[in-house]
């Protein structure tokens, strides 16, 4: 086999082997008609330098009839445009597939395919495209048809179904921006006086220079420093002595008694270190503030659930908005489409696919009078279903209005800065009143030039620098690895997690490749090959599971073949028939009592046995676990049945706890136990019924396979193929807080060389500008080499 | 004498303009997205296509 596609061209468009199929055009082979039909676009339209730039980049493209008549309804599309009048319509559309040059390269050539769309934009970051196109030759249904035809379907989900667009927060570079110009120029208009030059033109403007000085500092104190004052008092109003209070105080002082010196012509006073410690302080802060943007952490249901349904009365199909669904309304679900409310089916066979929600990849069949969870995804062809509540009432929903969705994490945890600043400040203070009551002995005028020095010096610049560059670097690094955390603060937490606790399904199972023995009358070596053969024509998820378990065999053509949605598939070959599928299907008649999936196979109509397939543990699970187990409090949280326990058993060391059969609720209250005990909860999940109970742990890491489609709402997204380096993960997290305690010590150092020229009322504005910059460039540096030193290990 | 002052209004002056131009910069969303301008940048010539054969992939020398 591995000979045939050496000689078969992979799909010029997708990149798709095309052994199956026997579609070429233009010289070109494709695996399916889509690809070539995305192929015939581009190459009628002269934009066939999309496969030069990356080869075989696109999408096929899916089958998508009706999917988007809701685009029809005034009121859906208004709430999706961004700008809107009779000659130009502005939307922005979110597009997974968004991955290479190529596509930023057609998505901008857009206006080539059809003269209506004006222009198009990728933001390549946040995949998405805003096109801008003419109301009175294009629609929105027209603009996303297209891209869907192209291979580059949007993905238009609730979510995007708000009032008002967002605000673009970019205050801090702003911030940033102006702290950096004053103390740029500050600096140029304190050079005389650093260097004491005595030249007559230069004591002549002395006072105008130091007053230059004193605008340039107004915006710093008064616009760029503002988040200090505020969070200081916020601090001092909840009675907590955060790291905002000591540099609110120093950047006060350093205002207030600069701003006296000059009036007073007493000298230039600290404008300059006043400048450069916002500057220093507000880069921190900056690149602390490392967000990826191609990911969510916030997501919940809403991002997954479709903005609109067909509801069908009186033999008419209406778009509707998903909210107005009420109890009792009728309707229409097409393949691919996501099932938005609890409902009873009525017609049709229901292949549904609850990945979302559960993270089981595998299809689950439903018959008319089954009940349907909202969540799970119709694979098959069209179902029609009768709504027995609304989106916020159904099963799955509802779990959002547990309060852990509204509470914000941060605001409980005590940072390691804040803890210290704590008796940080109150000896700071101790220090200042005692050399100003010392220096109320020895000579009173040099009172409140020692009581202000001590504060100036004492301005934690580089403690409060500390943790944003470590946890910054660690974010970056990280990041690297695959594992991207939605803040700093996380890896503070998850330093301090004694207990883990993991999901199974979707989460230590991988989606891909399960293991399958068979049980049965043993098949010869034709009906072995007939098997496989007959899987090969099989798309069902089970199929190429067990196409890729069974070993190679010859590739012989069927006589005859056949699909038979939601129960198997049935095949000739010669004089053999064979019969693929479930039990009823394949005609046997026994109960089976096994808990695991199974495909059953019969020959010329007698039944033979059946392949009982296990979940597929990810790659260094038991590795991972017994590094784990020393330290840490494991556990697992079910929704499955038992049938998996024996085996996890075996694989796990003995002393974690195995539960399951747990509702989404069940997690969440068992980590709220916990916790009220006192642990510290990791928890490792990957579908919409762990989002509660990611919610509510101390830290939620979510699993994906594919970072780019969609994880519920957590504190760090984990690529599933990085799963067995978790523990690594956690160790480098508590290197971090290691590495930010001897930053401490060593600012610490800083800050006493500094007390000895405050107390001793010392303090030259040269010798501040030097120090407080000194002593944070050379904090930053450590942590910075330091990280990236502890780092050099992590694959 | 006063042309010190001159050349301080100047100077600052300048300082001003660019300071001007940062905040306008940043308004335009020019540091939203860092990433694609960076490509685009590299697709200027690209529709221009008279000789299809000669693409990037089969160029050789």
């Amino acid at each position: 086999m591995s000979k045939q596609i050496m000689r078969l061209q992979p799909c010029f468009h997708c990149g798709l082997d095309t052994k199956k199929s026997n579609i070429t055009f233009d010289e070109k082979s494709f695996c399916c008609n889509g690809c070539k039909t995305v192929y015939e676009i581009f190459a009628s339209n002269d934009l066939t330098c999309y496969y030069d730039l990356q080869s075989a980049p696109g999408a096929t493209p899916k089958e998508i009839e009706g999917k988007y008549n809701f685009l029809d309804n005034d009121s859906i599309v208004e709430k999706l445009l961004e700008f809107n009048d009779d000659k130009t319509q502005i939307v922005t559309l979110f597009i997974p597939h968004i991955h290479c040059s190529s596509c930023i390269w057609i998505l901008e050539n857009l206006n080539k395919i059809h003269s209506g769309i004006s222009s198009s934009q990728v933001n390549f970051g946040k995949k998405t495209v805003r096109v801008t196109f003419n109301p009175e030759t294009y629609s929105l249904k027209n603009v996303v048809l297209l891209l869907s035809s192209i291979g580059y379907e949007p993905y238009i989900s609730l979510d995007d179904f708000k009032t008002g667009k967002e605000h673009i927060n970019r205050s801090l570079i702003y911030k940033l921006g102006i702290a950096g110009f004053a103390f740029g120029n500050i600096m140029f208009l304190s050079f005389p006086e650093y260097f004491q030059v005595n030249e007559f033109w230069l004591d002549q403007f002395k006072p105008m220079f130091r007053w230059l000085m004193f605008a340039f500092s107004l915006p710093v104190v008064f616009y760029s420093a503002q988040d200090y004052f505020i969070s200081a008092y916020k601090g001092l109003r909840a009675k907590i002595l955060n790291i905002d209070v000591p540099i609110a105080l120093g950047i006060i002082v350093l205002f207030l008694r600069s701003t006296y010196i000059i009036m007073f012509n007493l000298g230039s006073g600290f404008f300059d270190s006043l400048a450069g410690l916002v500057f220093f302080l507000l880069i921190g802060k900056f690149f602390q503030q490392k967000t990826y943007s191609f990911l969510s952490f916030e997501r919940d249901y809403k991002s997954y659930f479709p903005i609109a349904i067909t509801k069908i009365s009186e033999g008419e199909e209406t778009s509707i908005q998903v909210y107005e669904i009420k109890k009792g309304d009728r309707l229409l679900i097409r393949n691919e489409e996501l099932i938005p409310v609890d409902g009873i089916l009525i017609n049709g066979n229901a292949t549904i696919d609850y990945s979302f929600v559960t993270g089981e990849s595998e299809t689950i069949n439903k018959y008319s009078g089954d009940k349907l969870y909202a969540g799970g995804k119709q694979t098959s062809g069209m179902i029609e279903m009768e709504a027995l509540k609304t989106v916020e009432q159904s099963y799955l929903t509802q779990l959002w209005s547990n309060d852990v969705f509204s509470k914000n994490k941060e605001d409980s945890f005590t940072t390691v800065t804040n803890s210290i600043s704590k008796w940080f400040t109150l000896t700071i203070l101790i220090i200042a009143f005692s050399s100003s009551i010392y220096w109320l002995f020895v000579d009173t005028s040099k009172v409140m030039n020692a009581f202000t020095a001590v504060l100036i010096i004492a301005c934690p610049c580089a403690i409060a620098l500390v943790a944003p560059f470590t946890f910054g670097n660690v974010l970056r690094i990280f990041g690297k690895q695959k594992f991207y955390l939605k803040n700093a603060t996380v890896i503070e937490q998850l330093a301090a997690i004694n207990t883990i606790i993991f999901d199974k399904t979707g989460t230590i199972t991988s989606n891909k490749k399960g293991t399958a023995t068979y049980e049965g009358d043993m098949l010869s070596s034709s009906e072995e090959t007939l098997l496989k053969n007959t899987l090969r024509g099989s798309n069902h998820p089970l199929s190429r599971t067990l196409y890729d378990v069974l070993k190679e065999n010859n590739i012989i053509s069927l006589e005859e073949f056949e699909e038979h949605l939601g129960q198997g598939i049935s095949a000739v070959h010669k004089d053999t028939s064979i019969k693929i599928g479930s039990a009823k299907f394949v005609g046997d008649l026994q109960e089976h009592s096994t808990l695991n999936t199974a495909v059953h196979i019969s020959t010329n109509e007698t039944y033979r046995g059946k392949f009982i397939f296990y979940n597929n543990y990810r790659k260094g699970l038991s590795k991972l676990f017994n590094k784990l187990k020393n330290k840490y409090e494991l556990a697992i949280l079910s929704g499955d049945n038992e049938g998996e326990f024996e085996n996890l058993k075996k694989l796990l060391p003995a002393k974690t706890k195995l539960l399951f059969n747990q509702k989404p609720e069940d997690k969440l209250e068992y980590i709220k136990y916990h916790q009220s005990e006192g642990a510290n909860i990791l928890m490792i999940g990957d579908g919409l019924n762990d989002a509660g109970a990611l919610a509510q742990s101390n830290v939620g890491i979510a699993i994906s396979e594919n970072v780019n489609v969609f994880s519920p709402a957590c504190d760090a997204i984990l690529d599933a193929s990085k799963f067995n380096q978790l523990h690594n993960y956690i160790t480098v997290s508590k290197k971090a807080m290691k590495i930010i305690e001897w930053s401490f010590v060593l600012s610490f150092v800083y800050n006493i060389l500094g007390l000895y020229f405050a107390v001793t009322s010392q303090l030259s504005p040269v010798i501040a500008a030097i120090l407080m910059p000194l002593s944070s460039i050379s904090i930053v540096s450590f942590t910075t080499i330091a990280t990236n030193f502890m780092c050099r290990n992590l694959k | 004498m006063s042309v010190i002052y001159m050349l301080l209004a100047i100077s600052i002056t300048v300082a001003v303009i660019f300071f001007i131009a940062f905040i306008v910069a940043v308004r335009n969303g020019q540091y939203d997205d860092s990433y694609t301008p960076s490509v685009r940048m590299l697709f200027e010539d690209e529709l221009v296509k008279e000789k299809p054969s000669e693409s990037i992939l089969t160029k050789k020398d």
